[in-house]
């Protein structure tokens, strides 16, 4: 029974891992069709804020919540302005530029801060104790925060202004442009909270993995095959897509190990696309964001 | 003018000559100074091993030219950047045997750049040097591998950690050769002294979410991890570890952590009490040593990174290399090769270090240390260890002429299971 719950514990945690570094890209992806290459790279850039700033003795929570999505989101609208806005409609063109900006951020990293970086900051909140088991607290907090900042992704795309013409202009940018809208600076504050979203995901991670500047690439197919498998709707494709390949990768985790574990997810998303084609919400939760 | 087969033959012959003119005469003046390629990752995934190594590398050959260089000669140090990248391996080996006649390559970090350029710098009869720690198992006259191998390593460690922690041993290891090779000997020595591998796990090299396999390994209750986990994604294993509580229950021995200065990536309540063995850390206590860490430090000043085995061994064996050559009195491969198998050694910051005759392994010093606010102390030394592992299965004395490497598939080589 013990063991039942520390695993279903850490198989929702594995989902919301998966929430956490997909949901960035699925904003960028998913709304504004832009294959974001560099995506690993903002999450990497996120964890950076966290140990440098903590490093100069910024207190954890400030660089976690503040700094780390403000940093990231200011450099997503400066990559969108100096790049990405000229290569709107050009897929490919898209992936190859991100690709290079991913070796460009790589480069500066490692040249500003050196190949690695020390810290000093441990996971807070210490291990919780599930009878003969223990799990970690933070983990637990990455759970809650994980479906509050998805929960707020909803809010802002649902209930505000900006969130109606950020969805009006990614359905149809010419008919939002006659209405009035500023489609090019919708654009630039959609892939800008698409960054900071990403910093922030790779802030929360900061305290549980390793922060290297070639860490990036560690991720980055993951979310890739996370929005992939979600399809058009962005929450719900994430959400759903994340809850199928976080539980069978845990699962067979615990069950195999981790090679067949990574294998499974890989399998399932693969029988997933061969059968829904344009994802999981391209066949339920259609109407659904 | 008509064009026959003869004539094309003929001048084409000529030119050939021209064109090889200028190479004999490059030749000719390169033999001014002694060259000496060092191919090492400077940028991808591997930096974090490769630049220490680099920076190594180059104080070395530094002080040997500032010393009055080899045989009169100043050493000439080219420095190529493969960039994490198979490929570039084996252009740059090729670039250096061929195009640059280098008199001595020393190159590679992972087993599978070692093994692309082997046997390309074999053919081309260059001497070649490999200085990290691997799995053991290369049997190659034209090759020296100065790092530790697990018989000198694993053999210490884990009846150390056993003594001291208990029986019960689970064993997480990298998903590719080395991982698998280690942690096959982690099983043997643990047999050997009397307890149980309770379970080996292997990891992708790009994991981070480790949670299951804690989860496993505290339904396992073992008295002691042992990890062989490499690269950056598998810092998140100690950092999840710690966060779960795991590590003030049950500690982790590793033969790998530290090795890419991983200590400095965790904090230091998360990485206390680990216990790791190398034939160098930068905290060993002899006046050698402390000299060379300062010498290395005023060179890079503030941003000088620890020095692992990796970097040192590469500083060692430029010198190790440098004794074999004025020992042979000229820097030819076969007269090096037979100096440095002739007992050539090099008193060195890790302390005394040789060359085995039969193997071309280093015979180092082995030291096991315990990890405490993010630097090491040294708990025991053991002096002089032989590679006994590739010892079993390579002889270059009674068949010279062999470039193998025989624990490319496992262990079977050696008669264990």
């Amino acid at each position: 029974m013990d063991l039942f719950v520390a695993l279903a514990l850490q198989i929702i945690y594995g989902i919301a891992n998966l929430v956490l570094i997909s949901l960035g890209l699925a904003i960028i992806f998913g709304m504004m069709r832009v294959i974001n290459l560099a995506h690993g790279e903002f999450l990497m850039l996120g964890g950076y804020t966290v140990v440098v700033s903590t490093n100069n003795g910024v207190n954890l929570w400030v660089a976690m919540f503040i700094l780390a999505p403000l940093v990231v989101g200011l450099i997503g609208v400066i990559v969108e302005r100096c790049l990405i806005r000229f290569l709107y409609g050009r897929m490919v063109d898209t992936l190859l530029a991100t690709w290079g900006l991913s070796l460009l951020l790589i480069g500066l990293v490692t040249t500003i801060f050196g190949a690695q970086t020390s810290t000093t900051i441990s996971a807070p909140f210490g291990p919780i104790q599930i009878g003969d088991y223990t799990s970690s607290g933070y983990e637990l907090f990455l759970i809650c925060v994980a479906v509050l900042l998805s929960l707020a992704v909803y809010l802002v795309l649902r209930l505000t202004k900006l969130g109606l013409v950020a969805r009006g202009t990614m359905q149809s940018a010419d008919m939002a442009a006659a209405l009035g809208v500023s489609t090019s600076k919708i654009y630039m504050i959609t892939f800008g909270l698409g960054a900071a979203v990403s910093g922030f995901a790779g802030a929360l991670l900061a305290p549980i993995t390793g922060v290297l500047p070639t860490i990036g690439a560690t991720y980055i197919a993951k979310a890739f095959i996370t929005v992939i498998s979600g399809g058009a709707a962005i929450l719900a494709g994430t959400a759903s897509a994340s809850v199928l390949l976080g539980g069978i990768n845990g699962i067979m985790a615990f069950v195999t190990g981790p090679t067949i574990g990574e294998v499974a997810l890989l399998v399932a998303a693969i029988i997933l696309l061969r059968l829904m084609p344009r994802g999981i919400t391209g066949r339920f939760f259609r109407k659904n964001l | 003018m008509s064009l026959d087969r003869r004539s094309v033959l003929k001048g084409a012959s000529a030119a050939t000559v021209a064109l090889a003119a200028p190479g004999i005469i490059g030749r000719a003046q390169a033999a001014d100074t002694i060259k000496m390629v060092s191919i090492l990752d400077q940028s991808g995934g591997l930096d974090i091993y490769g630049k220490p190594m680099v920076d190594a590398t180059k104080l070395a050959v530094e002080e040997i030219n500032g010393a009055g260089g080899l045989l009169g000669k100043q050493v000439e140090l080219k420095l190529y950047d493969p960039q994490s990248t198979i490929q570039f391996y084996t252009q740059y080996a090729t670039q250096a045997a061929a195009g640059d006649k280098a008199h001595v390559v020393h190159a590679g970090i992972t087993s599978a750049s070692r093994e692309a350029i082997r046997p390309t710098l074999g053919r081309f009869k260059t001497l070649y040097f490999y200085n990290t720690l691997y799995e053991g198992g290369v049997c190659d006259r034209n090759t020296f591998c100065t790092g530790s191998t697990p018989a000198q390593t694993v053999e210490k460690l884990v009846p150390y950690c056993m003594k001291k922690w208990g029986k019960k041993v689970y064993i997480v290891a990298a998903d590719y050769n080395y991982g698998h090779i280690t942690a096959q000997w982690v099983k043997k020595y643990v047999a050997d002294n009397g307890g149980e591998a309770v379970e080996i796990e292997f990891f992708p090299l790009d994991v981070t979410n480790f949670g299951p396999t804690i989860k496993k390994i505290q339904a396992a209750k073992p008295d002691m991890v042992m990890s062989a986990l490499v690269g950056g994604a598998h810092v998140s294993f100690y950092r999840q570890y710690a966060a779960a509580g795991m590590n003030k229950n049950v500690p982790i021995a590793s033969t790998t952590f530290g090795v890419g200065n991983e200590h400095t990536l965790i904090s230091a309540e998360e990485g206390n009490g680990m216990i790791v063995a190398y034939s160098y850390l930068q905290e060993i206590q002899s006046d050698a040593n402390k000299a060379f860490v300062k010498r290395f430090q005023d060179k890079y000043g503030a941003k000088a990174p620890y020095l692992n085995e990796l970097a040192a061994r590469s500083y060692e064996a430029a010198y190790l290399w440098a004794e074999g050559v004025k020992k042979a009195g000229t820097t030819d491969q076969m007269p090096v090769i037979e100096a440095l198998e002739g007992g050539v050694s090099y008193a060195g910051p890790s302390g005394n270090i040789s060359i085995e005759p039969k193997t071309h392994h280093a015979i180092q010093n082995v030291f096991l240390a315990e990890l405490n606010d993010q630097k090491f102390t040294i708990l025991e030394s053991h002096e002089q260890q032989p590679p006994t592992d590739t010892l079993l299965v390579c002889d270059l004395k009674a068949d010279p002429n062999q470039a193998k490497f025989y624990f490319e598939n496992g262990l079977e080589a050696a008669g264990i299971k």
